[in-house]
């Protein structure tokens, strides 16, 4: 885990590139830093393998200080990928994946077995490209082997700087693709750069936006997408991808409640559910705390028993500001039709119907395949 | 006819004389332009590292190339004494300019992603100097090789006015003795000595810019 804590970069001639920058790129994913050109992400990223020294602060990799080894010793623990390719033009393509275990002195059987195992991983036969001069690849493959060279000596983090940025957009999704499965096989903690948005939300896991040296969201692409924090993420999310993210939970919920209080008695509540003809009502206090889902059915085999003896207290409850991404993902209406939405201070503020859901869905993809 | 028949009459009765001459004209050239490489190269390298150095360095070895040839032969006469080892030290300053120049361009021009590729990946300013940055300027250095044996062969034909041998030989006693002959059977091999270093470090050059695609 790399950890940033409060670093300030300021130039010689005062210029302030970074400010206050505290960070954590997490373990084994692609951590995703983004903003336009001058906003300090190549910056941030260079300080990680002491291209750029910091002015203030502190950076910590794997709980240890940064500043406290040698440069050179660290960017050999660390692959680097950079946006110009940067092939050895001069070297074999075995030559330039083996710079840095040649670097490390490993052992030649092992550096030699390594190499094809890397270039077998990105699907370039050894037999055909490894006595090859890089001036006889494509552009593709050429940062395919900027990828593998920063693989080479099994680093545990790897920082990419725009590394996709200068390819056709065929080769770039290609390589993306390439890089998410990948990804899957090595588990590396990735520190990538980028100014294409696209390319963020898909390939990382966190996606940092950066402006003016500072930090503006963090957050899961679907976060970011789901709540931009300001003007400046919406803008430069752009209208088209907010509209690609699910719409919020506080989209997907009904506001208008027909709910009953926890003291009013069990056949109000069955008269109120078969007014509506709705299978569930929720319940609260009068306070409008959420108190649990009252079924009809489970209401009129017991109709003598209180309210609060009938509650489903087990059900889960949706949160307001949660993603509508998790509410998919923790799969809660397999078993329940009606989910109570809640905001913080647990006060019911909605409900959530599977029909409705499923409606939503089947809206939104509609809409995203017709917008393609 | 008459004359090419006597040039070539005279050129192989005199074969071993020439050979000898041109033998001579080669050590010279190439302990010159050895010398040349082994000064020149880290001067070039200091040069290319230590930018405020480099104007100063640069324009030593221009003024140097400047110094007309005759004038500087006799100039070193005046501490070296007559004979090869002053024509050895002339050939070296003459070929010391397109050397370091060469040699200091070539590094300047490594790309800079190459350069950053070299130094993220842990090379030390050494390893950089070594792998990288020397290999990379091989074309530039072979360029810089070209003109300096062009010219060193040249001037190295002036070597008998201050007792060294060489194909000069030929040529000045040609002129003393107004024969026509023996001019040309000295220009004619220093010339093809000059088109010979001329193609093949031009082919070599040529080679190693395919390799590295600089072409």
């Amino acid at each position: 885990m790399i950890q940033l804590n409060g670093i300030h970069k300021v130039y010689d001639d005062g210029f302030q590139a970074l400010k206050d920058i505290t960070l954590t790129f997490e373990e084994g994913k692609i951590n995703v830093l983004i903003g336009p050109s001058g906003c300090g992400k190549t910056t941030t990223m260079k300080l990680l393998n002491r291209l750029t020294n910091y002015t203030e602060g502190q950076i910590l990799i794997d709980d240890k200080d940064i500043k406290q080894v040698n440069p050179i010793e660290l960017r050999r623990q660390m692959g680097y990928v950079i946006q110009n390719i940067g092939l050895f033009p001069h070297m074999t393509i075995y030559d330039n994946v083996a710079t840095v275990p040649k670097l490390l002195k490993w052992d030649k059987q092992k550096i030699k077995q390594k190499v094809d195992d890397l270039l077998r991983m990105v699907n370039l036969d050894p037999e055909v490209y490894r006595n090859r001069y890089p001036a006889e690849l494509s552009g593709g493959q050429q940062q395919r082997i900027g990828v593998i060279r920063a693989l080479a000596a099994e680093p545990s983090t790897i920082l990419m700087d725009e590394p996709f940025s200068a390819l056709d957009p065929i080769s770039r999704e290609q390589l993306q693709d390439e890089l998410v499965r990948l990804q899957k096989e090595i588990n590396k903690t990735i520190v990538f750069v980028t100014h294409d948005m696209d390319e963020a939300i898909k390939i990382a896991d966190q996606i940092i936006i950066m402006k003016s040296g500072q930090v503006v969201q963090k957050g899961s692409p679907q976060e970011i997408l789901a709540n931009p924090a300001n003007d400046f993420v919406k803008e430069f999310i752009g209208e088209e991808r907010l509209g690609s993210a699910l719409p919020s939970v506080e989209k997907l919920m009904t506001k208008q409640l027909f709910t009953v209080y926890q003291s009013d008695s069990v056949e109000k509540a069955i008269e109120h559910m078969v007014m509506y003809q709705m299978k569930e009502i929720p319940v609260t206090d009068h306070d409008g705390k959420y108190m649990g889902m009252l079924d009809l059915f489970t209401a009129m085999n017991q109709s003598d028993k209180s309210i609060h003896a009938l509650l489903d207290h087990n059900r889960k409850t949706v949160a307001l500001n949660a993603g509508s991404e998790q509410l998919i993902a923790d799969n809660l209406f397999e078993t329940y039709d009606t989910l109570g939405v809640v905001s913080e201070d647990n006060t019911l503020v909605g409900v959530i119907k599977r029909e409705q859901l499923l409606h939503t869905l089947q809206h939104f993809y509609e809409l995203k395949r017709g917008g393609q | 006819m008459s004359f090419l028949q006597d040039l070539s009459q005279y050129m192989v009765e005199n074969s071993s004389l020439l050979f000898d001459l041109t033998i001579e004209h080669i050590l010279m050239v190439v302990y010159g332009i050895a010398l040349a490489l082994a000064i020149g190269m880290p001067l070039g390298i200091i040069a290319a590292r230590f930018e405020r150095l480099a104007p100063f360095i640069i324009s030593l070895t221009n003024i140097l190339q400047l110094i007309p040839s005759l004038a500087m032969l006799a100039i070193l006469m005046l501490y070296f004494g007559l004979g090869f080892q002053t024509m050895v030290v002339g050939l070296f300053l003459y070929s010391l300019m397109p050397i370091v120049r060469n040699t200091y361009v070539g590094i300047r021009e490594v790309d800079d992603s190459i350069m950053e590729a070299g130094k993220g990946s842990g090379m030390t300013p050494l390893q950089l100097l070594a792998k990288v940055q020397l290999p990379l300027s091989i074309p530039f250095l072979l360029a810089g090789l070209r003109v300096a044996s062009v010219i060193a062969i040249a001037v190295a034909c002036i070597g008998p006015y201050i007792g060294a041998e060489g194909l000069g030989k030929e040529i000045i006693s040609g002129i003393s003795l107004q024969s026509e002959v023996k001019i040309y059977a000295g220009a004619i091999p220093a010339t093809l000595l000059a088109i010979i270093a001329d193609l093949a470090l031009g082919l070599l050059e040529k080679k190693a810019k395919k390799r590295m695609a600089l072409v």
